[in-house]
């Protein structure tokens, strides 16, 4: 059964028609033609296909399009300014400047999520590696470890990883 | 994907009715559970009705606790101040649990009812009772590892996998259910069965019941509660064995103590029989071992999980350790 639903995606608001069964990932990627995130396992096991929704770093392959009518979502190329010489984000130019990726498959979901650690963190929420849950949050290795857990990469370029949040982080 | 209908109710008296009246129709939370099964065929309904719009989305302090919305996401209950401060073994079971991104998408009542993770249930080439009344259990015969090992049946050893409904039976929660008669409540502890005959009835809940709330009672035990998870890696994983504990020491030997087990059974395991061993008792690694040996007089292992039983254990006296005010003496 077809369906539209008003969608905000990386700034700009579209109607988008779909079936009750397409994900959001699917959406995104087969009818409005952003490609930025990946379908890795199509199941919520691998982070691939993250982007941030309504502000909050949110998995697109679990979703079903129809239920976000109305959402604002921003994939990791909107993250970036306008056109191909639009100056990238800070999470970006830190996956940059530490080799954050190898393969790059991984890399927009990565990106997307550690936007969302950051902002998880300022506003002071926990995770299951804080020793007091009600002290404030130091974003310390092992923080960001658990906190990247859900995103993984293939390639292992996890150390390269670590770096660009922790420097991104500390901005 | 079966072909699919999407329904918004209005209200919850609504999505109630839709879904009672109609064999083919689910409830959709977050979708992080069924979505997954509609893609792998294991679920296969003809009309969903979202309740995720509906107003259950607020944490609220009542009188004797604490009352929660069944579209709060697990992120923000873990991350509630008074959740936090008052029931931080709540907190501790739902940061163990999925990752970042789902916890961010997953509801309270969702949560309640993900169903198991048992291999064969999610693989719809094999047979299971569960999936397939009559088909035969899969499981007993073949990958056994997480299996469970109390209150099992010949039909099913099959888990919950929910870290947070093991910390809510330990902490005494209540669902609130919405069902075409009204309202009721039901103790968590109460809400998942055991799999008996019938595997394929899985909570007391009738189809079209709606949990609008989780009540959480406040208690001074409930403060000092955590959460110990073992799994085969260090996050986002499924637990093999987890333990909910809340403890109070006064004059050197347990007052009070709540337990509960995750990773044994079709249900979140309240661990009574431990707790009476332990109450009185002072807290060392010899008591609690036999507490949990006394807890697992009726548990059923083979070569498999037999491991359950040491790692049981373990979480149980990591979990105690962290709560207790002084070192656990061997
Ligand atoms: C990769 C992965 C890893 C995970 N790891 C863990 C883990 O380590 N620990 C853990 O505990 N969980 C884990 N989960 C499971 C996750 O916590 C659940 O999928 C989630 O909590 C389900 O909530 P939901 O709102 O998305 O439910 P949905 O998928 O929307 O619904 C689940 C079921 O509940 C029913 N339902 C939903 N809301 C209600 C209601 N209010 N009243 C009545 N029925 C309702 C639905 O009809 C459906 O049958 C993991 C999931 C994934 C995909
Ligand atoms: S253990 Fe239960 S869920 Fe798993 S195959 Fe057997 S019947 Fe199915
Ligand atoms: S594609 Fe969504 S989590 Fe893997
Ligand atoms: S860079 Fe290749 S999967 Fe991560």
């Amino acid at each position: 059964m077809e369906h539209t639903v008003s969608l905000r995606i990386d700034g700009v608001d579209q109607e988008v028609s779909v079936d009750t069964r397409t994900t959001l990932l699917d959406a995104l990627r087969e009818r409005v033609g952003n490609t930025s995130p990946k379908k890795g396992c199509d199941h919520g096991q691998c982070g691939s296909c993250t982007v941030l929704l309504d502000g909050r770093r949110h998995l697109t392959c679990l979703a079903l399009a129809v239920a976000y009518d109305g959402a604002e979502i921003v994939t990791a190329s909107g993250l970036a300014g306008e056109g191909d010489d639009g100056e990238l984000h800070p999470v970006q130019q830190a996956f940059l400047a530490h080799d954050g990726y190898q393969c790059g498959y991984c890399t927009p979901g990565q990106v997307c999520s550690a936007v969302g650690v950051i902002d998880e963190a300022k506003r002071g929420q926990p995770s299951h590696v804080t020793d007091d849950l009600e002290a404030d949050i130091d974003l310390d290795d092992d923080e960001i470890r658990e906190r990247m857990s859900g995103n993984l990469c293939r390639c292992g370029a996890y150390v390269g990883i670590l770096d660009a949040v922790r420097e991104a982080a500390a901005r | 994907m079966r072909e699919l209908t999407y329904e918004v109710p209005a209200t919850a008296e609504e999505a109630v009715a839709k879904v009672t009246g109609d064999e083919q129709a689910r409830f959709l939370g977050g979708g992080t559970n069924l979505v997954d099964h509609l893609k792998l065929g294991v679920s296969t309904p003809k009309v969903l009705v979202d309740i995720s719009r509906l107003p259950f989305d607020a944490v609220e302090q009542t009188d004797d606790g604490l009352r929660i919305g069944t579209n709060v996401r697990n992120s923000d209950l873990a991350a509630h101040p008074l959740v936090r401060s008052g029931w931080p073994g709540l907190s501790r079971a739902l940061l163990a649990g999925a990752s970042g991104q789902l916890r961010n998408q997953a509801t309270t009542g969702g949560n309640l009812l993900q169903r198991t993770r048992c291999v064969y249930f999610q693989d719809i080439t094999t047979p299971c009772n569960k999936r397939e009344p009559g088909s035969g259990c899969s499981a007993i015969e073949g990958y056994g590892r997480h299996n469970a090992l109390l209150g099992t049946s010949e039909a099913c050893v099959a888990t919950h996998p929910s870290d947070m409904a093991v910390a809510l039976v330990a902490l005494n929660a209540t669902v609130v259910v919405l069902g075409p008669d009204g309202e009721r409540r039901i103790p968590v502890a109460d809400l998942h069965t055991l799999p008996g005959h019938h595997p394929e009835v899985e909570t007391t809940l009738a189809h079209g019941e709606l949990i609008t709330h989780v009540e959480l009672p406040v208690t001074t035990l409930a403060k000092r509660s955590t959460y110990y998870k073992a799994r085969d890696r260090a996050s986002y994983a499924f637990a093999l064995v987890s333990a909910a504990a809340a403890l109070s020491i006064e004059d050197g030997v347990v007052a009070d103590v709540a337990l509960a087990w995750g990773g044994v059974a079709h249900k979140p395991w309240r661990a009574s029989r431990a707790e009476e061993a332990l109450r009185g008792q002072p807290l060392e690694e010899s008591a609690i071992a036999s507490a949990v040996d006394e807890e697992l007089r009726d548990a059923v292992t083979g070569p498999d999980n037999d491991y359950k039983r040491a790692l049981l254990r373990g979480v149980t006296t990591a979990a105690l350790s962290r709560l207790a005010p002084t070192e656990v003496s061997r």
